[in-house]
């Protein structure tokens, strides 16, 4: 994407009918650390990569919780997702005032886009620059939605946003045909592993990423570092066999990765800011 | 020309009562679950006591419409707060918050008579009492609504500090243990049914300590 004449403003349009700015938008979305999610009959399991800027800091909120039945992950500006947040958390506690039960997915995704569509059309405005993954339950079942910054949403199975977040969709497009039946558990050692694709190499251990998990019964919230940490232990072993059946000559490089793993997950790293 | 009288009010009373007793490590709320409107009774099992947070309980009488939205309003507060904060407002934090709510409406008040129960930061017991806007105090027990002016004096006899003002300085929690807490509040309520019509069928005891919430029941007159 090269800078041209027709990109200094939202409300420009392109000879080739394109909004330059609203791309860009999108671009930031890409540039922000993964968010995957997936879904089942009756869970939605979001995951996120934890990135710091430095050994020093924290690493941002990237999942938040917006009702009991609600909750989004976000890649790209986390600003502007904090505050689309707080708005959608606000939408849910007024219609929850109003109607005594909870808020459609639905609705509320058709809300947050056209929020962000407002921000293509208003010359003073710019596109938000964050990519929301929307997971929730309603009377109709288990949803997952993708928000981008141009005012679009789009329903899925499973998705991931963010760098890197090819590799976990190629994983994803995979296994997607399972997810439907697929049990907690296994949705979520799914979402595990999908992050672990993103990660391309690096060791996977729990402060790296956070997995969120709301379903039938279960209202959304994070998972603590230990359970994650103990789901990534259990399937470490069984990658470790299955390394060698995968692709035959291919992954020769992935067999030495498990074993300074068990070290690390003793001696953390950076401690997350806030659960 | 005499001044002209509203043909309509935009209030009502459904009667009933309410206390609330601190103790050092739980508080008893307890309210009775008759509505009514004039001399007819709407409902024999409507429950006055709301939970708010997970320490703290109100329990209100007066205006049941008023007191419905009141209850909402604070429910919506508290779960903003709980996702600005992390964590649920203590006891005297939704106090204070209950007061500004009411007095936000001191034009047009909520016709509501509370007593706000519940475990402080330190897990003892507290109570504020509060007046329709707003106006409150932290007390070691209290109690609203019609039957008030038959419970509250037993309940001086029963559970009157010395003054403030003597020293060394007294605890306003009652000694007495949660048992006899509970106790003393059947009984208040046994006497109150007698004499206050608007007060009976059943009572509903919430009791905060520790361990959690947890409620019982006990069986009134009926007329």
């Amino acid at each position: 994407m090269f800078r041209n004449q027709y990109d200094t403003d939202v409300t420009t349009w392109s000879p080739a009918g394109r909004l330059f700015q609203v791309e860009y938008a999108m671009e930031a979305v890409k540039q922000g650390s993964a968010a995957i999610g997936l879904r089942s009959k009756t869970h939605i399991v979001l995951g996120c990569v934890n990135k710091a800027n430095s050994e020093l800091s924290s690493h941002q909120k990237k999942i938040f919780k917006v009702d009991d039945h609600i909750g989004v992950a976000i890649a790209g500006l986390t600003a502007d997702g904090r505050v689309l947040s707080r708005y959608m958390r606000n939408e849910c506690i007024n219609y929850s005032f109003t109607y005594e039960s909870p808020l459609p997915v639905g609705r509320l995704v058709v809300q947050l886009a056209d929020k962000a569509q407002v921000c293509t059309q208003r010359s003073w405005k710019r596109p938000y620059g964050v990519g929301l993954l929307v997971a929730g339950l309603d009377e109709s079942g288990a949803h997952l939605y993708y928000n981008c910054p141009s005012g679009n949403y789009f329903e899925y199975q499973a998705f991931a946003i963010g760098s890197r977040s090819q590799a976990a969709k190629t994983y994803l497009e995979r296994k997607f045909e399972n997810f439907t039946d697929a049990s907690r558990d296994d949705l979520v050692k799914d979402a595990i592993m999908a992050i672990r694709e993103t990660l391309q190499g690096e060791t996977l251990k729990s402060s790296v990423c956070t997995i969120a998990v709301v379903g039938v019964g279960e209202p959304f919230h994070i998972l603590d570092q230990a359970t994650v940490q103990q789901m990534i232990d259990a399937f470490e072993i069984v990658g470790e066999q299955e390394a060698p059946d995968a692709a035959a000559g291919q992954e020769a490089s992935a067999e030495p990765e498990p074993e300074p793993e068990q070290g690390a997950a003793a001696g953390e790293g950076v401690a997350p800011m806030d659960i | 020309m005499t001044k002209q009288q509203a043909n309509w009010s935009p209030y009502d009373n459904n009667g009933g009562s309410c206390v609330a007793i601190a103790g050092a490590d739980y508080c008893v709320i307890a309210a009775d679950t008759r509505m009514s409107t004039g001399y007819n009774i709407l409902t024999r099992e409507y429950s006055k006591i709301c939970k708010l947070a997970d320490k703290c309980v109100m329990a209100s009488s007066g205006f049941q419409a008023d007191v419905k939205a009141l209850q909402k309003n604070l429910a919506a507060r508290h779960l903003i707060y709980q996702h600005q904060h992390n964590k649920q407002m203590s006891c005297p934090a939704m106090a204070q918050l209950l007061s500004n709510t009411l007095y936000y409406k001191r034009f047009f008040p909520y016709y509501s008579f509370n007593v706000l129960g519940g475990l402080d930061n330190e897990g003892k017991g507290c109570v504020f009492t509060y007046d329709a806007v707003g106006s409150y105090e932290k007390v070691g027990y209290s109690s609203q609504g019609s039957g008030s002016t038959l419970i509250t004096p037993f309940l001086d006899n029963q559970l009157k500090s010395p003054s403030p003002l003597l020293l060394p300085v007294q605890d306003a929690v009652t000694p007495l243990v949660e048992a006899e807490a509970i106790d003393l509040v059947k009984t208040v309520f046994a006497s109150a049914s007698e004499r206050d019509i608007y007060t009976g069928d059943k009572v509903e005891i919430v009791v905060v300590n520790a361990a959690g919430i947890r409620r019982e029941y006990m069986e009134l007159r009926k007329d």
